[in-house]
């Protein structure tokens, strides 16, 4: 097996960081962490009580992603992939993670940290077709 | 006024973690699963520690009584292993390794200037309003989905 270079603390730390910023979410307000939730909760054109506690975690998301692109410190993806694809494959994380309850944060962090037995299915599952996609389209597609 | 602020704190640290861990990069996540190409393991690495604080901070907010500014905790009680489970998180995946993005890095991306993440982000807005539209069609009248 060939190793990328990686960072293993920045890893870590970034992971604990998430983890942290779940917990926060969990002691003040007593809500999940879910980002697909927290999105798709805001798309349904009503407010309701949970509309702010959302639109204050997207703008705190977006601050320092507003940094981060100003300093050039943003990777997008790295082919360019085309509007097809793009489109189509946003359309099936917004589908797909809405019609499951849950994305890498809901599902993955904030679900398998309680032993969520849904969670652990989701998980597996999108991580399995994950895995599988990446492998039909860099090994088998025009190889 | 304090839950709008421990949101907004939550989703800086969140957006802070994606960022420092590098899983704002596509090009990182979509390496953790090429496992026949050059494996990038820092997934797994994001994963172990966001895990442990979790697990652990959770235990530590459930003993007490109930959160600082919420009547109650919500935790999901949905425990079916239902075929909306499996679909849903087929999909996704399928979604999340044409790209590299899943939702939260998206946002990140898209609001960072990266402009092949705002297309990501106006499919993945119309894939949840399709959800949305069907979750309505299925309810019984007169009933309101949240």
């Amino acid at each position: 097996m060939v190793l990328a270079e990686f960072s293993p603390f920045t890893a870590l730390a970034g992971g604990m960081l998430i983890g942290a910023a779940a917990v926060l979410l969990m002691l003040v307000n007593g809500r999940i962490m879910g980002i697909a939730g927290i999105v798709g909760g805001l798309l349904g054109g009503g407010r309701d009580a949970d509309t702010g506690w959302r639109l204050a975690f997207v703008a705190g998301l977006l601050l320092p992603a507003m940094i981060a692109g100003v300093s050039g410190g943003l990777n997008g993806p790295a082919v360019d992939l085309g509007l097809p694809v793009l489109l189509g494959a946003g359309f099936l994380v917004g589908l797909g993670t809405r019609m499951a309850n849950g994305c890498t944060s809901g599902h993955g962090i904030c679900g398998l940290s309680r032993l969520s037995k849904r969670s652990l299915a989701a998980v597996a599952t999108f991580m399995a077709v994950c895995g599988v996609t990446v492998y039909v389209s860099r090994h088998l597609w025009g190889a | 006024m304090k839950r709008l602020l421990s949101a907004f704190a939550a989703g800086l640290v969140f957006g802070s973690g994606l960022l420092l861990s590098g899983m704002a990069d596509p090009a990182r996540v979509l390496g953790f699963f090429d496992l026949f190409g050059v494996w990038d393991p820092t997934l797994a690495l994001v994963m172990a520690g966001g895990l442990t604080v979790t697990a652990l901070g959770y235990r530590w907010c459930l003993r007490r009584a109930g959160p600082l500014c919420a009547v109650q905790y919500q935790i999901p009680a949905n425990q079916s292993l239902d075929g909306r489970l499996f679909m849903g998180s087929a999909l996704f995946g399928l979604g999340w390794g044409l790209v590299g993005y899943c939702p939260g890095p998206a946002i990140l991306s898209a609001g960072g200037g990266v402009s092949q993440a705002w297309w990501f982000c106006l499919g993945m807005v119309a894939g949840m309003l399709v959800w949305r539209a069907l979750e309505y069609a299925q309810l019984p009248q007169g009933r309101v989905a949240h």
